[in-house]
């Protein structure tokens, strides 16, 4: 899928632009030509959908920084104008709140997906390291602007959060200060925030661009995980795919109206409905829901090991959970890359899932009786799945017979 | 002369080639670092001098929650029995092992003054909760004995105890 030129300047304009810029050229090639193979199912449409959540958000983002006040006497106050005063501001808000969950229901599809169906394997590590980034850094912009309301769970989701930092050996007070700007969470804390929060979605935008670069260069893997071997295996992108990602925009869309319309709040939680109070602790802290998953890993381990405290421990483990998903290209060996040739791996992969979900509950459930203990099962298989299932698993699974190509399998052995 | 020093692996050019990059590191670091700086805490955040608070109002078994450089602080007035009971913790038992008297100020062991956070993720443990008659932390379940020290959970430290001292009976001026 190497350059294909299939760009012929239609005009003496055209022609003019395409000698000194060749954008034209390049929008042709890689956004209208660009063969795509066709037996791609809706689950790679969550691609596309990302790039307009990202969108959305930006648009909203910027929107909703014209009426904001990052100072912590006005922060909270100034929420509450956009709210009620601002034109369609209540309707903005609740995108923007809203699209920040409807973001991480398509970013935690779209690594599934890679997940079952081996995206990450040669050649394509890149391109999943990429997307890991670009994962880390929705996690730390969402976690930022979720401060700037200024609520009880802004203050004490950033307390706990930047705790994190003080487990880190001997500097780790120094760090905490340097992060917050002071002993604790404050205006400084505030301000820097939203600072960054408006920063990263444009650094986000950066890596996409090299994340869909990187992309370019193998091209696609599909639901079989064989490679294209032939230009009858694949599709232009325009207009099979624009309009099949344009459709599954559509569909995505309904829930998210739903959620903004009927249920602006749901996603939140009521303790963010009262000012920020650094005298009390809310009884029940959670972090929003998408970041539950990686919060009950850092507080399962509630035990020292060895010469590592539990605090530091914790932290270990929830940066641990993301390092597994960075070196997944190099633990998970099988050949084949679809799990829908791998009898074994499926099985192993949907209690992954399963799992996940199970990590995401309890991270919301309080940290006492049988959820403690659940929490560490479910941390272990978290671990498992990574350093012990892909490895063996790659060893001793005789995967099924692959079709011999994307046609193939698309019509059948009749036709090919 | 000039053939040896081509043939030689190391010549002037390299020595000038690599003196200008360590100038040039150095300086940038010199303009990097006031641009890291600039997050530390700044004056007015540092300003924050000692304060002074009176525990008399304080009745036996209560406790107050005061503000310190924009930390909360614990002042338990603690009742005979939790006294008694965390000195009679043997230090096999802690985690973070310290006695009680090296917690408070000889002479006045009913009162506890103890930085707000939980030494794990920094929330505000509740009172007169959990399992050893101390501090419970709802966040993530850490259990504190009657002399604030951590007994179960995930916190790996005691409940940090400020620099403070009694300028009279009943005077604390913490920092």
């Amino acid at each position: 899928m190497s350059e294909h030129s299939t760009y012929t300047p239609g005009n003496s304009v055209e022609k003019w632009l395409d000698d000194r810029l060749p954008v034209v050229r390049f929008a042709k090639e890689h956004l209208m030509d660009f063969p795509t193979p066709k037996n791609l199912n809706y689950w790679w449409t969550f691609g596309a959908i990302l790039v307009m959540c990202l969108g959305i958000q930006i648009v909203t983002g910027i929107i909703l920084a014209m009426h904001y006040t990052p100072n912590i006497a006005m922060a909270f106050d100034s929420v509450e104008h956009i709210r009620r005063d601002v034109n369609g501001g209540r309707i903005i808000q609740a995108v923007h709140a809203v699209g920040a969950s409807m973001f991480f229901v398509a970013l935690y599809i779209h690594m599934f997906r890679g997940l079952y169906y081996g995206s990450y394997k040669a050649p394509r590590e890149i391109i999943w390291i990429l997307g890991v980034l670009i994962f880390i850094l929705t996690v730390a912009t969402a976690f930022m602007g979720y401060i700037l309301p200024w609520g009880q769970m802004s203050f004490w989701g950033a307390t706990v959060i930047s705790n994190i930092f003080s487990a880190i050996p001997v500097v780790g007070e120094n760090i905490k200060q340097l992060v917050l700007g002071g002993f604790a969470v404050g205006n400084p804390t505030l301000n820097r925030f939203f600072s960054l929060h408006y920063l990263l979605p444009f650094v986000i935008a950066a890596i996409v661009g090299l994340h869909i670069w990187a992309l370019h260069v193998p091209g696609n893997n599909n639901p079989i995980g064989v490679e294209v071997k032939e230009s009858r295996d694949t599709v232009a992108f325009h207009p099979y795919y624009t309009m099949k990602d344009l459709f599954a925009m559509v569909v995505f869309m309904i829930p998210f109206a739903w959620f903004v319309f009927f249920a602006p709040d749901i996603l939140g939680h009521p303790d963010n409905y009262i000012m920020a109070n650094s005298q009390v602790t809310p009884a029940h802290i959670v972090p929003e829901w998408y970041l539950l998953p990686f919060y009950t890993i850092l507080r399962a381990i509630d035990f020292n090991v060895l010469f590592i405290d539990s605090k530091l421990g914790g932290v270990i483990a929830m940066g641990g959970a993301l390092v597994m998903l960075l070196v997944l290209p190099w633990l998970d060996t099988s050949k084949v890359r679809s799990g829908s040739f791998r009898p074994m791996f499926k099985w192993f992969y949907w209690l992954f899932a399963i799992n996940f979900v199970a990590l995401t509950y309890l991270g919301a459930q309080p940290a006492e009786g049988i959820y403690t203990v659940l929490a560490k099962v479910c941390t272990a298989y978290y671990f498992i799945y990574f350093l012990v299932v892909l490895p063996v698993l790659s060893r001793i699974e005789t995967p099924k017979p692959l079709p011999t190509s994307i046609s193939e399998s698309v019509l059948g052995k009749a036709h090919a | 002369m000039a053939t040896q020093a081509e043939h030689s692996s190391t010549n002037r050019r390299d020595f000038l080639y690599v003196a200008t990059g360590a100038v040039g590191a150095v300086g940038a670091a010199a303009v990097v670092w006031p641009l890291i700086n600039q997050l530390n805490p700044d004056a007015s955040t540092l300003a924050l001098a000692s304060i002074e608070f009176d525990v008399a109002a304080i009745p036996e078994g209560q406790s107050v929650t005061i503000t310190w450089r924009g930390l909360p602080v614990f002042v338990r007035h603690r009742t005979a029995a939790e006294i008694e009971e965390a000195r009679a913790v043997p230090l096999a038992d802690l985690k973070d092992p310290q006695t009680d008297e090296e917690r408070v100020k000889e002479g006045h062991e009913q009162w506890l003054v103890m930085i707000a956070n939980c030494t794990h993720l920094g929330c505000i443990p509740v009172g007169e909760a959990g399992e050893f008659d101390g501090w419970f932390c709802p966040c993530h379940g850490s259990h504190y004995d009657s002399a604030g020290r951590i007994r179960r959970g995930p916190a790996p430290a005691n409940l940090v105890v400020p620099p403070y001292e009694f300028v009279s009976d009943t005077l604390i001026q913490i920092g």
